[in-house]
């Protein structure tokens, strides 16, 4: 089974038989190797770009070399040393919101996500297609509402009204079951009954099975539900613009945006310092998940 | 509620801690319900029954939840339920109330509040005399006043009161004789100048004169006034008593005979109005279909690109042959792991007409010409559809590498004794067989792309201006962004009334979207062998 997938990765020439290096196949390699590498040149060039200018004390987009003439940490100074626009809070208020939000998420959906598996209820299939239908709708077509609600709500409770990071949580807690219910419950589909039957003897409830049992069983698609959730915030834009106005509360993705303005000519190295480092952490995640992320997005074409 | 447990229900212990978790639990609930009596009293005196209501039946809808064994499973789907319910479900509802209201700057307060504001304004009484004045203060820091008539006529203002100087409660005293009182009681007399840092505090303050109120109107002045306006309940008028105009209530704002409008408004209901001026008004249709258009045309064009880029690199990098294969694989993922709001903010540098790269290490030097990306309406759409490319190519690239590990083989040698050449294999099995798979992708690709406001907002802000939109509108602006820019970003203020319709017109589209989606989609194929 393994080796007939192993052999139909391959699809057009790889099948024929390998004799060795001729003359038409060192072309066809020649050309394709050609090809991909000017897909490399722009997939890579602004990266390229941006790393030079992190190091380039010049602050300028404009006349900036590839390789810096006399590369410094200057930028990454300036950054940390700035009081007018606050990067290391930006970086914190992102990791607090996307933070607390994801660990929000991912306590709500393992315990819908074990109803929906382990519980045989009216309404359990109608549940399952309406979470997901419900988030076909994404949170930022409704932002004049939620900016409005959260306004009003913060007339009587101040401490979730606008401009504050609770409420950003609030908002963000709307976008919590949809694909992550689904996610834990095939993943809890997996996990076989055996142990909850000894613990239900034992005289074990549903929910300390969940918690003894369950979780550390599916500890695996927790951490990837906690991660794809906290990039997900971590990247969000648009509702913590409408939401977050005080320089001190705004996210890294408001606060960046706010801090370049339409300044290339001045702060383009400061800015690029800033990216880097903003960047960091979402690769590192992205590096560690590639796989669940790849299969996660192939699922719904793949799977059959 | 009928359920069952997968596992036998009967066995289903009651815990080893019974005592403890009842515990915790009647006490969570005890907490929840006094908050839920709490917020509904406050929103009692303030009139909001509808919620009041609401929140008493999500009150003992959530008690009974928890307090009965009937609806186990919900105790465990309820938490994220509410969330969904407040933080998405209330604000669609929303959505489509506030579309059909006036909301806006200028429509912000209700027709109550709007009325109060009138009505406490004031108008100076030219008509009636005006009084010179002597300031007074006392070591609390507390004034009155000596007012002098041009007739002569004097008064004492103290405490919001006026007295005539013989039935004063202070009594004026000029010791030295020079005919000006250096006290007022023990009130101290003040110059001009050591009054000026309390002035705002003095032109609040008020006495009442005969059924008419006295006011600072200038230091050294006190003046009638009497209420601006006066509202007419029954005839739902507001009267301006200065220049004698009848303000009629109509659709939110206070209308005289000549068209003219008081500057506030009040929020209320105007039914399809918005709608109406979105489809009637050549003002707001114009710009309105060149977006809905540009909206269309982008979500397409952006994942006809990406796909077939996309395709492109799998088919490539589907090939054992191919030496550092997995290395190029990462490496042109890198785009795709990268936060939006990080390169869409690079880019944008890149395309800058004035400084970016683009014109001055590529175009300049190879064709001796700069494009203008921002300023012209065409090159700020290609300019966008670049950087779409960019972010998006990996993901297609990534679910097409999946869905071509998943054609058999089997095909491929059958074409192959056919004698198919490698064109004709990858049109007739590989093109075919593939798009089955990925067309819901596609189409969710479509939706998402049709809301893509951050690549449009960092990259080009939707400019460059489409000229005379009523809201701020540019060319590259799709139906999102453009929402966006009516409720947050206009001079004026926003309009939050239509920009609700237009994001209720979005929520159609996807609706439609999506509805194509499922049809195409086996995504629900998955839940029916459970039941």
């Amino acid at each position: 089974m393994i080796k007939q997938k192993e052999e139909s990765l391959g699809l057009d020439n790889t099948r024929r038989p390998r004799n060795g290096w001729g003359k038409r196949k060192f072309f066809h390699q020649f050309w394709k190797q050609l090809v991909i590498w000017i897909c490399l040149l722009f997939a890579l060039f602004p990266v390229v770009w941006v790393i030079s200018a992190a190091f380039d004390p010049s602050n300028s987009i404009a006349g900036q070399r590839l390789i810096p003439p006399n590369p410094t940490l200057e930028n990454f100074r300036q950054l940390f040393d700035r009081k007018a626009q606050p990067f290391l809070i930006w970086l914190y208020n992102s990791f607090k919101v996307a933070g607390i939000n994801s660990l929000l998420v991912v306590s709500v959906t393992a315990l819908a996500g074990y109803a929906f598996s382990r519980m045989r209820f009216r309404g359990r299939r109608a549940g399952l297609i309406a979470i997901i239908l419900v988030q076909m709708f994404p949170q930022m077509l409704m932002m004049v509402a939620l900016y409005l609600a959260v306004f009003w709500l913060g007339q009587y409770l101040p401490f979730l009204g606008l401009d504050t990071h609770a409420g950003l949580i609030l908002v963000y807690m709307g976008g919590a079951m949809g694909v992550n219910v689904w996610m834990t419950k095939n993943y809890f589909d997996t996990i076989p009954y055996s142990l909850e039957e000894s613990a239900m003897l034992d005289g074990a409830t549903p929910l300390q099975m969940l918690v003894y049992i369950i979780i550390p069983l599916a500890l695996p698609i927790l951490v990837v539900v906690f991660f794809l959730q906290f990039i997900a915030i971590y990247s969000e834009y648009v509702l913590a613009r409408v939401l977050l106005t005080s320089e001190d509360k705004l996210t890294m993705a408001v606060g960046l945006q706010s801090f370049i303005g339409d300044q290339y000519g001045k702060r383009w190295g400061i800015f690029s310092a800033a990216a880097l480092i903003s960047t960091f952490p979402v690769l590192i995640l992205f590096w560690l998940l590639q796989k669940q992320l790849v299969t996660g997005l192939t699922s719904g074409a793949v799977k059959n | 509620m009928a359920y069952e447990l997968r596992l036998d229900p009967k066995k289903a212990g009651r815990g080893k801690f019974v005592g403890l978790s009842l515990v915790v639990k009647v006490l969570l609930l005890g907490l929840l319900n006094a908050m839920a009596f709490w917020a509904g009293v406050v929103l009692f005196t303030q009139k909001h029954y509808w919620l009041v209501a609401f929140l008493l039946f999500g009150a003992v809808a959530i008690d009974y939840i928890y307090l009965t064994e009937r609806t186990y499973p919900l105790r465990f789907i309820l938490p994220g339920t509410l969330f969904l319910l407040v933080m998405v479900v209330y604000p669609m509802v929303y959505t489509i109330y506030i579309s059909f209201t006036n909301y806006g700057t200028g429509h912000l307060l209700s027709k109550e509040m709007v009325i109060a504001q009138y009505t406490n304004r004031d108008m100076l009484r030219k008509d009636l005399p005006t009084y010179q004045v002597e300031v007074f203060k006392n070591t609390a820091d507390e004034f009155a006043f000596l007012l002098t008539e041009k007739t002569g006529v004097q008064l004492v203002a103290v405490d919001g009161k006026t007295f005539s100087l013989t039935t004063a409660p202070l009594t004026p005293i000029d010791a030295d004789g020079d005919g000006e009182y250096e006290r007022l009681g023990d009130y101290e007399r003040q110059s001009l100048l050591s009054i000026f840092p309390y002035l705002s505090q003095l032109q609040n303050l008020t006495y009442e004169h005969q059924g008419l109120r006295l006011k600072m109107r200038s230091p050294n002045e006190f003046a009638y006034f009497t209420r601006r306006y006066q509202y007419d309940p029954g005839r739902d008028v507001l009267t301006d008593l200065e220049t004698q105009t009848d303000y009629v209530a109509v659709d939110g704002n206070f209308v005289a005979h000549n068209g003219e409008s008081l500057d506030v408004g009040y929020k209320t209901v105007v039914g399809w109005r918005n709608f109406r001026n979105l489809f009637t008004d050549r003002r707001y249709f114009d710009p309105f279909l060149r977006v809905f258009l540009w909206t269309v045309a982008f979500a397409f064009l952006s994942v006809v690109e990406t796909f077939l880029l996309g395709l492109f690199l799998a088919v490539l990098l589907n090939d054992n042959d191919l030496k550092f294969r997995g290395l190029y694989r990462a490496l042109l993922i890198i785009p795709y792991a990268m936060p939006a709001f990080v390169t869409c903010l690079i880019w944008r540098g890149f395309f800058s007409t004035e400084l970016g790269i683009i014109n001055s290490a590529l175009l300049v030097p190879l064709f001796g010409k700069a494009i203008p990306w921002f300023q012209d309406p065409f090159w700020a759409k290609v300019a966008v559809l670049i950087v779409n490319l960019w972010l998006g190519y990996p993901y297609m690239m990534l679910i097409c590498s999946g869905a071509l590990q998943s054609i058999p083989r089997e095909l491929y040698e059958a074409a192959m004794v056919d004698g198919a050449g490698g064109w004709k294999r990858f049109r007739t099995i590989t093109f075919p067989l593939l798009l089955t798979q990925v067309v819901p992708l596609l189409i969710s690709s479509f939706a998402f792309n049709f809301n893509n406001l951050n690549v449009i907002y960092l990259v080009t802000r939707g400019r460059p201006p489409i000229p005379g939109s009523l809201t701020p509108t540019g060319a590259t602006d799709i139906l999102i962004s453009y929402t966006y820019r009516m409720a947050f970003e206009t001079g004026s203020g926003g309009n939050y009334g239509l920009a609700a319709a237009v994001s209720l017109l979005i929520f159609l589209l996807v609706c439609l979207i999506t509805v194509f989606n499922i049809k195409s989609s086996r995504l629900f194929r998955e839940v029916p062998q459970y039941d």
